[in-house]
Order: C-alpha cells, then sequence, then structure tokens
C-alpha cells in the first residue's frame, strides 16, 4: 500500500494524451463541450424551487467550459499534466450536470437533505469566515497534535528498539494501552485536561503515537545486524550507531508508521471536534446539522476531503524525498 | 582496475600488526547444548603476513574472524594484537564481509567515508576518501548508490571502506565469495597488489584453495568442526605469482590431500 511507488505514468490508452506536441487537444474540445452544455442545462431549465447562485454557478461552469475549449483549440494550450486531466475534466462536467439537474431542476432528490451545486457555492460565497475559521483551527490542531505524537512515538521506538531496560517497562504498557483507540479516552479526556483544545492536542497525539511508535520500533529491530558490526568495527560509538545506522535503516518503516498515524489523527481529530471542541470543520459539520443546513454539511465535506488529501499528499512527498536511495530512479 | 597511484599519496602510519592467537577454543550454545565451533587454535602472524584459513565450509573460520575483529569473546584462550588483549572492535582491524553490505541510503562516497566519521576523522581526511576510491577504482562512481553497483563494485567500494582507516589489520571473510569467477580472479590480484602497498597484516578466510595459494605467503589448513589446524604451510613463492606454476599445483594438491579431497586428482 504504502511502499509500492503510486503509478502515476497513466498509458495514453486511457488518458487520450494521444497528442503531446502542437495540434488540437481532442480530449479537451470535448471537456469544453461538456462544461459549456452543463452551462446551457444550468441557464436554460427553470429551477423546481428556489435557488440563489445559479446564475453564479452558471458563469463559472461557462468560463471554464471556454476556457478549456480555447486551451484545446490553441496548439500547445494545454501542458502534458492538464492533458491527463483530459477524460477527468469530461467526466466532471457531465456529473456536475446531472447532479445540478436531479436536484435543482427536477427536484427527484428532495431538498432540504439533497442540495444542488449552485448552494455549496453559496456557502462557500456566504460563510467563507466562518469555513476558514473552522479549517485553520482543525489544521492547527491537527498539526500540534500530530507533531507531538509522531516526535514521541519516534522517540518511544527508537527506545524500545534500543534499551533493553527501556523495552522492558514500556513495552508492556504499549503492548497493554496501545490497541485502545484513541476515541476510547475522549470522555476522560475532556474531564481530565483543563481546556478541550489540550485534550484533543493529546487525543491526536495519542492516536498518532501509537503506530509510530510500533513501526519505529519494528524497523530498528529488523535492522541487518551485519550494519552494526561493520559500524563498530569503523569505531562507531553508540550514539553514531543509533543516529546514522539504526534510524537511517528503520526510515521506511517509519514512514509507514506516520502514514497510519496521520489517518487514525484525521478521524480522532473530527470525533473530538463534533463532541468537545468549539471549533474546527468537525464542529462545523455538527453545527450545520444541529440547523438542518445540509449544504454546509456538504460544503465542509468537501474542504475536510481536500484538506486530508493534501497533508497525505504532503508525507508522500516528504517519504519520496527521504527515501530517495531506495528507488531505482536516482542518477550521478 | 586498481589506479596506479603512488603510494605516498596515502599516508601509512600503522604498520602491520603482530597477531597472536593463543589456545582459543570457542562454543556456541544451541539449544541449551554446547556446540563446540574451535577446538585449540594456536597460531601467530608477523607484521605484514597475509595468513589464509582455509578449510570446509562451516568449520568455524568466520568465527575466529569475528574473535580477532573483537566482535565477540571466545570461551577459552587469548587473543593479542600488538601483544595487547583484543577486548573490542577497533578500527585498526577492519572486518570485510564476505556480502559487501554497504549502507544503502549512502552513496559510494559516504559509504567509503563512514569510518572516518565515525571517529570524527572526516573534515580533515576528506582526501583520504577520494584517493581510497581511487585505489580501488571507483573514482568515477563516488556519488552512486549501492543498488547502482554491481556485485564487483560494491565489493571493491567495500574494500575502500575498510582501506580508508588504514587498518594495521585487514580482516577479509570471504571477500570474494560471492562473485563471479572472472571478476575474481581479477579482484585477487588486486588484492595482493593493495596488500604489498599498504604493508598490513591480513587474515583471510576462504575455501578456495587456489585463491588461498594464489594470494597468501601462508596458508593455515582448518580440519571440520570443531576446527583444529591441521596444517601450516608456508607458500614461499615471490610477487606477482602465476596461476599455472607447478610449485603452486603441487601445493594444491597437497592441500586437498590434507582436506581429503584429493579422490578426483
Amino acid at each position: 500500500m504504502f511502499s509500492a511507488e503510486p503509478q502515476r505514468a497513466w498509458p495514453a490508452e486511457i488518458t487520450g494524451a494521444r497528442n503531446p506536441r502542437g495540434g488540437i487537444w481532442w480530449d479537451g474540445v470535448a471537456a469544453g463541450c461538456a462544461w459549456l452544455g452543463a452551462t446551457l442545462l444550468t441557464v436554460g431549465l427553470t429551477n423546481v424551487d428556489e435557488w440563489d447562485r445559479t446564475g453564479e454557478f452558471a458563469a463559472i461552469e461557462g468560463v471554464l467550459g471556454a476556457l478549456v475549449f480555447a486551451l484545446a483549440l490553441i496548439p500547445r494550450g494545454a501542458g502534458p499534466r492538464l492533458q491527463r486531466l483530459g477524460p477527468w475534466l469530461t467526466v466532471l462536467a457531465i456529473v456536475l450536470a446531472a447532479w445540478e439537474v436531479v436536484t435543482a431542476k427536477l427536484a427527484w432528490l428532495p431538498p432540504p437533505f439533497f442540495a444542488p451545486p449552485q448552494a455549496l457555492l453559496d456557502v462557500y460565497l456566504s460563510d467563507w469566515p466562518r469555513l476558514g475559521e473552522s479549517a485553520l483551527r482543525s489544521l492547527l490542531l491537527l498539526a500540534g497534535g500530530y507533531s507531538v505524537g509522531a516526535a514521541l512515538g519516534f522517540l518511544t521506538g527508537i527506545a524500545l528498539g534500543w534499551s533493553r531496560i527501556f523495552g522492558y517497562w514500556a513495552h508492556p504498557l504499549l503492548r497493554f494501552i496501545g490497541p485502545l483507540p484513541a476515541t476510547a479516552w475522549l470522555p476522560l479526556a475532556f474531564f481530565i485536561f483543563p481546556t478541550s483544545g489540550s485534550a484533543s492536542t493529546f487525543l491526536v497525539a495519542l492516536a498518532t503515537g501509537f503506530p509510530v511508535a510500533v513501526l519505529t520500533w519494528s524497523g530498528v529491530a529488523s535492522v541487518n545486524s551485519a550494519y552494526y558490526d561493520i559500524a563498530r568495527t569503523l569505531g562507531a560509538t553508540e550514539r553514531f550507531l543509533v543516529l546514522r545506522v539504526a534510524i537511517p535503516a528503520a526510515l521506511p518503516h517509519v514512514f509507514v508508521g506516520l502514514f497510519m498515524g496521520l489517518g487514525a489523527s484525521f478521524s480522532v481529530l473530527v470525533v473530538a471536534e463534533m463532541l468537545g471542541v468549539k471549533a474546527g470543520l468537525g464542529w462545523y459539520l455538527q453545527w450545520a446539522q444541529g440547523w438542518a443546513s445540509y449544504p454546509n454539511m456538504y460544503a465542509a465535506l468537501l474542504i475536510m476531503a481536500l484538506l486530508f488529501s493534501g497533508l497525505i499528499t504532503l508525507l508522500f512527498r516528504a517519504r519520496d524525498r527521504f527515501l530517495a536511495w531506495q528507488k531505482g530512479l536516482v542518477r550521478w | 582496475m586498481v589506479a596506479a597511484t603512488p603510494l605516498d599519496a596515502v599516508p601509512i602510519v600503522a604498520r602491520g600488526t603482530t597477531l597472536e592467537v593463543c589456545g582459543v577454543s570457542h562454543h556456541y550454545t544451541l539449544r541449551g547444548e554446547p556446540l563446540p565451533v574451535l577446538d585449540g587454535i594456536d597460531f601467530r602472524a608477523e607484521p605484514g603476513e597475509f595468513v589464509a584459513l582455509l578449510g570446509p565450509s562451516g568449520c568455524g573460520k568466520s568465527t575466529l574472524l569475528r574473535l580477532v575483529a573483537g566482535l565477540d569473546h571466545p570461551t577459552q584462550g587469548r587473543i593479542l594484537a600488538n601483544s595487547a588483549m583484543i577486548e573490542r572492535p577497533d578500527p585498526s582491524r577492519i572486518v570485510v564481509f564476505q556480502a559487501p553490505t554497504l549502507y544503502p541510503w549512502r552513496n559510494v562516497w559516504s559509504n567509503v567515508a563512514v569510518g572516518l566519521e565515525a571517529r570524527g576523522l572526516l573534515k580533515s581526511h576528506r582526501r583520504r576518501v577520494d584517493d581510497a576510491l581511487k585505489l580501488v577504482g571507483l573514482e568515477n562512481f563516488a556519488k552512486a548508490l549501492p543498488h547502482q553497483l554491481s556485485g564487483g563494485m560494491a565489493q571493491r567500494a567495500a574494500l575502500a571502506r575498510a582501506l580508508v582507516n588504514e587498518p594495521s589489520l585487514l580482516i577479509l571473510d570471504e571477500p570474494l565469495g560471492q562473485l563471479d569467477s572472472l571478476t575474481r580472479l581479477q579482484m585477487q590480484g588486486e588484492l595482493v597488489t593493495l596488500w604489498q602497498r599498504a604493508g598490513f597484516t591480513a587474515l583471510l578466510v576462504t575455501h578456495d584453495v587456489e585463491e588461498a595459494l594464489f594470494i597468501a605467503t601462508r596458508v593455515l589448513v582448518l580440519s571440520e568442526r570443531a576446527a583444529r589446524i591441521k596444517a601450516d604451510i608456508r607458500v614461499e613463492l615471490s610477487y606477482p605469482r602465476h596461476r599455472g606454476d607447478g610449485r603452486l599445483t603441487a601445493l594444491r594438491h597437497r592441500v586437498l590431500e590434507l582436506l581429503g579431497l584429493d579422490a578426483t586428482w
């Protein structure tokens, strides 16, 4: 899952990037047509209920369609990255148009539980200060908890792998307490910690720390013992063995732990925000549900997805950088 | 492939070690039972000697090397380097293992530099790393990562990693065992050249009779486990040696006889 190199080079039969140099980008033409078609649908059919921002939504679709269309016709208008997105752009327009039709135009999906795209647009345009602040609060809480948890987990894992005395005392504790889901600590944490912020930082750190500690430990434990023998005969001190041999050798495992910890921290973050913290995207979801404003929920979910997937991308980038020696790609 | 770097480019401080192995016996514990590996090994290597330990596989040769390196302690007997007990690993005694075991996260240059870095000497001795790489003919591969090297190149890098520390005792645990036979022949010659230039004492474990006789000044033939020294053969031939030399062939016959393998001669 984690060690495999993500497949980036999609073959041309899938992406349709058949025409890399010059000429007309036919997938772009299709995408442009799809977006312009969606625009016509949005403007042409009347809404069953009254929805704000239908005009703005149509305008965005139209501008996007025109832009893609223009890029498709200009030679070398679209770079290879954009060209690879061609089929996705088309499908996105079709899905958006279908969504628009079954909600706003035909009301097959009952409001208020299902909102048309322009309702989300309305939320972003009118409620962006609150949404932005929620996203920022979530991010800050996550950053604090995750970095504390990752650092402590990493140090614990190294110590477990290296020191027998530490292992004797810490290993049973880790085995006993580690498997408890961090969310199970929630009521206790909000009771013990002075503020809900510190309580949820603790919970996020806990959720992150356990997988990082276990995987760092297993990484250190599985280091080829010849690496140590060689370093020792070359005059390495204990410190050198830990910092320059054990840690770099364990790094691939550590990154698996960091990845698992990140996933666990997302889930505990959202639950903590829903139940105790009075800020953040989890809180926003809960708050929107309280007011039965479903478009706000969809809007917040979308932001959450972008945010979390961005963080995972960031982690993968860091891994690629730190573990560049693992891949067969580096040239000198 | 060994570049013609004058020896003066790599200042040799240490001369060869005098190695004394006195009545060394060793056993491992296997499921509670002692498993004897070495049985009263006794020999003395003079400074600059090249001693080959030859014996059937699994006879305890590598164990003896680990003891000499200070990685393990003998159950019985003493091992002295220049009259001092060997108690722990020391950078004056460097081991080259059968597998090159380069650190995969370091490029060739920093793999070779590991010993100097570990002892805090790297800043003042960076040139020694370059020189060692030149000595083994890898100066153009300094930035390569280990997984990009062939088996022979990786073993050369491991050799450079040892030589950069200017060991006075070089311990070689079947260093050519995993190479293809052509690379192997070539590197046997290179090993002799390096040893002649640097003047260290060398201890080579091998199960290749021809290799031992071609390289070493002295061949200790070991018995099966628990290993005893069966014969101490001096190879009094000057270098460069020639593989077709009749005297080498005669010695080879004798060693095979000692190992009980002369039936097909």
